[in-house]
């Protein structure tokens, strides 16, 4: 870092040149742009999965600017709350577009970000080099999904209460901590206007914070080792006489316009909504939410909003029965591994030793269905996090995969996308042998993804991109 | 209880049973009164009228009936009654106290009521319009009234006067889920002694008070929907022009 050095314009240069030559002797105005956007060459190949990322960005401000409106008026108190949020719909000028937008943004999130996923795991996104890319990401989904739950009890309706209190008694099933751990967590013995005032606070602050720096940290990852690409070839490994990768071009224009066409239909698809039907058949604003809270009146069905359901349902799925199907496919993967696997032998035994723990602690005796249910509930979020290390695949992209192990792939989405729609409807005996086998199905995919992902005969990955001119 | 009475309250109570268990009686359609000023403004009278003794509409203005074509004049001319003024919200001058204790339950807040009772067997106006019309003569009940779609209600027909009085017929038929056995099943309503209105005349009235607690609801809708005919107009002009400005520049990549 050398002495400051000022840069000289001719004294006829433009005002605004000279502004911006001041601020980048002072701030890396320009070079943050060019290292950033301008000049930051990704791959030429993104196809329609590639959008989300920047759709989410987008997504994220528009709550911001939405949820800094509805805090203008919005009231903290379980007995004015309700009466708030009316009063922003009727009397606020515009109050019921910065509703809408919300509320509709908070469902449109969660679309992106699990078809955001949905391409890292259709191209390998999270693949070395790219795991700490992925780990912000899961991060940046855990905190999503806890800013969505914080921000479900504010309107304080009916199944804004019940879905709070349902889910902070999860946590009372943990052994020995669980019932003051629950009790810490609302502020009192039940859901009530202490856990209102500080589910607020998470939401408006707290989780936003951390939110935008899991963002950061997500794309300075990003920016650090470069873009994938849908044929998963690492671009960086063939540069041009410019030292640019052959197979990238600049951000800036062509992802600007690409981008902003991308942004368009989004917005497209997004006032349809907000303007046509912001409940959305009652999946975006529950009608049951229409009814202000009560805590001395159960609602005949609780279930938490649609983006939660899949998860949900493998909590429900978690019966007493069901203990003794699970007690057997730990036992049979342990099997599995001591046999497939070609782990050091210590850590076979550990892997033994500890399933032999679990499989006792399964017994009805030690720790009921309710806890395991939670912590498979748990499980079923948290085994993403360990994607980059369980696909053992030697091609990155599900277009040089065997093509059998795209109906693997399919099986998994339709799993998830079952057991999503079984967690909206009330349970029957029927929808819960259904959701079984669905919980099975969906923890067979990453359980036993050592083995299947590097199964098959895989088909040649070519040297450049896959681009047909425009 | 002696034998007659015990068998008046099973019969009173089978008709909610019979379809309790089925998730509900199926609910009529309600007419579409969004963009009739004149049935609102009716629905309107009744509303204040009728529901406001005992409900709530809190979040309700008032003035906000201007926007159903009413001046301020004629609102606080009509529809006005114990002292509040035009600014204020609709409020019950019933204390919660009161309603527990004559009702066994705090009659709930109407204000957006319609868009509580959707579900998948139909709208709230769906709900509302059944339900308003459904109230029938049940000398078990406490109120002396018992409903289709709120079996064992504590809510009197308050609109007994315009629908007159009407008690349920049943009919027996072969019990759909034990062979052999015969169960008691809902044959429709027989009007006992007429009220004000004639059956058309009252499903209309019921219709128009049903579409003012839809708009009441959410007094935006049609703004609404007004608003997002051009927003999204605008925005399929801009993608489309975004889509031409993203395929003229990536004409350079090869």
């Amino acid at each position: 870092m050398g002495a400051f050095k000022e840069t000289k314009f001719p004294a006829d240069a433009p005002a605004a040149q000279k502004a911006l030559g001041w601020v980048d002797d002072r701030f890396p105005l320009t070079k943050l742009w060019n290292d950033q956007w301008g000049k930051y060459y990704a791959p030429k190949n993104f196809n329609f999965w590639y959008i989300f990322g920047s759709l989410a960005m987008l997504v994220l401000v528009l709550q911001i600017v939405t949820g800094i409106f509805l805090t203008m008026h919005y009231k903290p108190d379980a007995n004015l709350a309700f009466a708030s949020v009316e009063y922003i719909m009727r009397e606020v000028p515009w109050g019921w577009l910065v509703r809408y937008m919300h509320s509709t943004g908070a469902s449109a999130f969660f679309i992106i970000v699990y078809l955001h996923m949905t391409r890292g795991l259709l191209y390998g996104s999270y693949r070395k080099p790219r795991e700490l890319i992925w780990l912000f990401g899961f991060a940046i989904f855990l905190c999503l999904m806890a800013e969505a739950f914080f921000g479900y009890l504010l309107p304080w309706g009916q199944m804004s209460y019940w879905g709070a209190q349902v889910i902070v008694n999860l946590f009372g099933a943990i052994p020995l901590i669980g019932p003051d751990l629950s009790l810490w967590i609302r502020g009192d013995y039940v859901v009530s206007d202490a856990t209102l005032n500080r589910f607020f606070a998470f939401h408006v602050i707290a989780i936003p914070l951390v939110l935008l720096g899991l963002v950061a940290a997500h794309l300075i990852a990003l920016h650090e080792v470069g873009s994938s690409n849908p044929d998963g070839i690492e671009v960086k490994e063939n540069l041009g006489p410019d030292g640019h990768p052959v197979d990238s071009i600049p951000s800036h224009p062509y992802y600007t316009v690409h981008d902003l066409f991308g942004v368009s239909v989004f917005l497209l698809i997004f006032s349809t909504v907000v303007f046509f039907a912001p409940e959305m058949g009652g999946y975006f604003l529950e009608y049951n939410n229409f009814l202000p809270g009560d805590s001395l009146k159960t609602p005949l069905h609780i279930a938490p909003t649609w983006y939660f359901t899949a998860f949900y349902s493998v909590l429900r799925a978690t019966t007493a029965d069901f203990m003794w199907v699970l007690m057997f496919f730990v036992a049979a993967y342990v099997v599995f591994v001591w046999l497939k696997s070609r782990l050091a032998r210590t850590t076979k035994i550990a892997i033994a030793v500890i399933a032999l723990v679990a499989i006792i602690g399964m017994l009805p005796q030690i720790l009921d269905a309710k806890f395991w249910g939670v912590v498979f509930f748990g499980g079923s979020v948290v085994i993403l996090a360990f994607l980059p290390w369980l696909d053992k695949s030697p091609v990155k992209s599900i277009r040089y995969r065997p093509t059998w192990h795209k109906y693997v792939y399919a099986v998994f989405f339709l799993s998830f996308l079952t057991l999503g729609y079984l967690g909206t409807l009330a349970p029957t005996d029927a929808r819960t042998i259904v959701s079984q086998v669905c919980t099975l199905l969906y923890f067979s995919f990453f359980l036993f993804m050592p083995w299947w992902s590097a199964a098959g005969t895989f088909k040649k990955v070519p040297d450049r991109v896959v681009f047909h001119a425009h | 209880m002696k034998f007659p009475k015990r068998l008046l309250a099973i019969l009173a109570l089978l008709p909610g049973l019979a379809f309790a268990n089925e998730g509900g009686i199926a609910l009529d359609k309600a007419p579409d009164r969004s963009n009739n000023m004149a049935a609102l403004q009716h629905g309107a009278k009744l509303f204040v009228n009728y529901c406001l003794n005992c409900h709530n509409a809190s979040s309700m203005r008032y003035n906000r009936l201007k926007d159903l074509g009413l001046s301020e004049e004629q609102i606080k001319a009509n529809l006005l009654f114990t002292g509040e003024k035009v600014g204020e919200m609709m409020t019950t001058t019933m204390k919660p106290n009161d309603a527990k204790a004559w009702f066994g339950v705090v009659p709930p807040d109407l204000s957006v009521i319609q868009r509580a009772k959707a579900s998948g067997a139909g709208t709230g106006s769906d709900y509302l319009y059944t339900y308003l019309r459904t109230f029938y003569k049940d000398d078990t009940r406490p109120t002396g009234w018992n409903n289709m779609v709120v079996p064992n209600v504590a809510m009197p027909h308050v609109l007994w006067e315009l629908q007159g009085v009407q008690k349920v017929v049943m009919k027996e038929v072969p019990d759909p889920h034990a062979h052999g056995k015969m169960i008691h099943q809902f044959a429709g309503f027989e009007q006992v002694t007429p009220g004000k209105l004639q059956k058309l005349e009252f499903d209309t009235a019921v219709a128009d008070l049903v579409g003012y607690m839809e708009w009441m609801a959410e007094p935006a809708a049609q703004t609404r929907k007004k608003l997002g005919a051009i927003v999204v107009l605008f925005m399929a002009v801009f993608a489309f022009l975004a889509w031409r400005l993203n395929a003229s520049f990536w004409k350079e990549v090869k």
